[in-house]
């Protein structure tokens, strides 16, 4: 399988945006709010072309997810808009109720995920939202890994009807899945075939591992990647065909080890295919401020990181 | 329309349904029902009057009501019964397992007339605000009606929905206030005063009207009024002033009546002060 090809690197939200507009285009009933976030969201285009569709609520998130739920009550498809952390830790009991158990229509769109949101620090850098959102039934979450995956990803959340949580970062970031490439929800996607290790990868770790197995089949490493972008529902399938050639995972993603995608495929091959598993993620600890990079260094989420969780995780299953 | 002592005949068996359903569930809240049980059915029999027979989550060509302070479950689906939503043997159900009468409302348990589960307080406002604003893009001329408690209003969302009707102007939408002054820990103004609701929701930007809860007559007439005042650039606010308990002499007033159940003793002595009207479940 050739190599990915960053068409150009682009911030994931900017996807969110432009398909947002998009949306707008294609539904009457697709509506927007934003808690005063509308240019860091990308979401500026969407107000300016429909206003009367676009609602700024100011900074009250825990009202605007109400309003939400409320407005799928007359058949409106409303995407809320906000940072990771306000869309989710802010608001759990407000989207618990709600909108989860009283299982609305509403797409909660989280952007500044991760610690590649970098200076502002640690109150903004949402490390727990993934585990967050997915213990909720009827949620579905998401993690892009670039700009087209997003701006598809955008796309599908509308026409599935359910909740749905929808996370992207705010870095320029590679940009190298096919911009036509259709997003199906719940659909694990197999981006480098291999027999040594298993990758599996959510949002902007994505392209990491793609560069971890490079350098990892320089050392005669064969590392299968895979893009886990739904993380729930999980595509149980996929990793486990996977897991069952390859006999040994990582897992990658900008998230707390406790509650992430690591946790999920865990609970997943412990049940179904027990082998020897590394975490690439962040091991009980907040963020700092610092350039995303440094701190991808620092929290050893960094492509080096990836490498040698693969090794090890090799070594662990010869030694079984 | 319906005579106002029709309407206290249905509010008198509302409130037997409540004591006999918590009593019959040994949980849950009498007092809070009690106090707004003329409310909801003034509001359901002469002024929504929605289709009870054909529901519809989306509520698209018809005035819609959301229970903000959940726990007022007993009184609500009472009224939601006698209205015709769904036969009121089913109310024996309620808090029971497989029961579609949850302790605090469910909309996905398919019972009609749900369309938001709510319990967990403040957040009934804002939905309100989304449904009316939903109205408003779907050129829906019908209203939204939201019930909150006053010691609710402790909870800050709240006060996020009151500055945001106003300013985006949801004036299809009237909420009340169950202004009975009572909550869990004591009276509302020894837990954490109010200060003047009045003035504060005025000062927002509301259209506020008072109106006391427990006459049928002020009642009919104060809703009436609050339509009329809707479309006009505001939300609109009733403050219904309420005897927690109503109905029972030693239940009301008493906000250690909030959330415990009769015994049997209790049981009997409250239905002899509430006559049978419409027939027992």
């Amino acid at each position: 399988m050739s190599d990915y090809q960053n068409f150009g690197s682009k911030d994931t939200r900017s996807g969110f945006g432009e398909a947002l507009l998009e949306l707008g285009r294609q539904y009457p009933d697709v509506v927007a709010l934003c808690a005063d976030l509308t240019g860091s969201l990308k979401m500026d285009a969407f107000a300016k072309a429909f206003p009367a569709r676009f609602i700024q609520v100011g900074i009250a998130e825990a009202n605007m997810m109400g309003i939400a739920a409320g407005l799928t009550i007359g058949g409106k498809i409303p995407f809320t808009g906000t940072f990771a952390n306000f869309s989710t830790a802010r608001v759990y009991d407000q989207i618990r109720q709600s909108i989860a158990y009283s299982n609305k229509n509403v797409k909660i769109c989280a952007s500044h995920a991760g610690i590649t949101l970098g200076e502002d620090g640690a109150t903004h850098q949402s490390l727990e939202d993934i585990g967050m959102m997915k213990m909720l039934p009827n949620m579905t979450v998401i993690n892009p890994c670039d700009f087209n995956q997003t701006h598809a990803a955008t796309l599908a959340i509308a026409k599935h009807v359910g909740p749905v949580y929808l996370r992207f970062g705010r870095p320029k970031w590679p940009n190298f899945t096919p911009a036509d490439q259709e997003f199906i929800i719940g659909k694990a996607l197999l981006l480098k075939e291999g027999n040594d290790v298993s990758i599996f990868a959510t949002g902007h770790l994505v392209w990491n591992s793609l560069q971890a197995a490079k350098q990892l089949n320089e050392q005669g490493i064969h590392a299968e990647v895979i893009d886990i972008h739904t993380i729930k529902p999980l595509d149980a399938e996929r990793i486990l065909s996977s897991v069952r050639k390859t006999g040994c995972v990582v897992s990658a993603e900008e998230h707390m080890r406790n509650g992430g995608l690591g946790d999920s495929i865990a609970q997943l091959i412990v049940r179904e295919c027990p082998v020897p598993m590394e975490m690439v993620a962040i091991n009980d600890h907040f963020g700092e401020s610092g350039k995303p990079e440094e701190l991808l260094k620092k929290y050893k989420l960094d492509i080096p990181d990836i490498v040698a969780a693969a090794v090890n995780v090799i070594e662990r299953k010869k030694k079984k | 329309m319906q005579s106002i002592q029709n309407l206290e005949k249905i509010a008198t068996q509302v409130r037997r349904d409540i004591i006999r359903m918590v009593h019959g569930a040994s949980s849950g809240h009498v007092g809070g029902p009690m106090g707004s049980a003329d409310f909801l059915v003034a509001l359901y029999f002469e002024i929504m009057q929605p289709d009870p027979h054909h529901f519809s989550m989306d509520g698209v060509g018809e005035d819609i009501f959301f229970l903000s302070n959940g726990h007022l479950s007993a009184g609500w689906y009472s009224v939601l019964a006698r209205y015709g939503y769904f036969d009121f043997k089913e109310l024996a159900t309620f808090r029971k397992m497989g029961s579609r009468l949850q302790g605090h409302p469910a909309c996905h348990e398919g019972l009609p007339g749900i369309r938001m589960s709510s319990g967990s307080l403040g957040q009934g406002l804002s939905v309100s605000i989304g449904a009316a604003l939903a109205k408003k893009l779907n050129k829906d001329e019908h209203l939204v009606y939201c019930l909150m408690g006053d010691g609710e209003l402790e909870e800050g969302q709240n006060w996020e929905a009151l500055m945001l009707a106003p300013a985006h102007e949801v004036d299809n939408l009237i909420a009340v206030v169950d202004y009975n002054g009572q909550q869990i820990d004591g009276p509302v103004d020894a837990v954490l005063p109010l200060g003047d609701l009045e003035e504060k929701f005025t000062s927002f930007g509301w259209k506020v009207l008072t109106m006391y809860g427990n006459d049928m007559t002020e009642v009919v007439d104060t809703l009436k009024k609050a339509q009329w005042f809707t479309n006009q650039g505001k939300p609109v606010m009733v403050l219904m002033k309420t005897h927690m308990g109503y109905g029972v002499d030693f239940m009301t007033d008493n906000h250690e009546w909030h959330g415990v159940p009769p015994n049997d003793e209790q049981m009997k002595i409250a239905l002899s002060q509430l006559q049978e009207t419409l027939g027992d479940y």
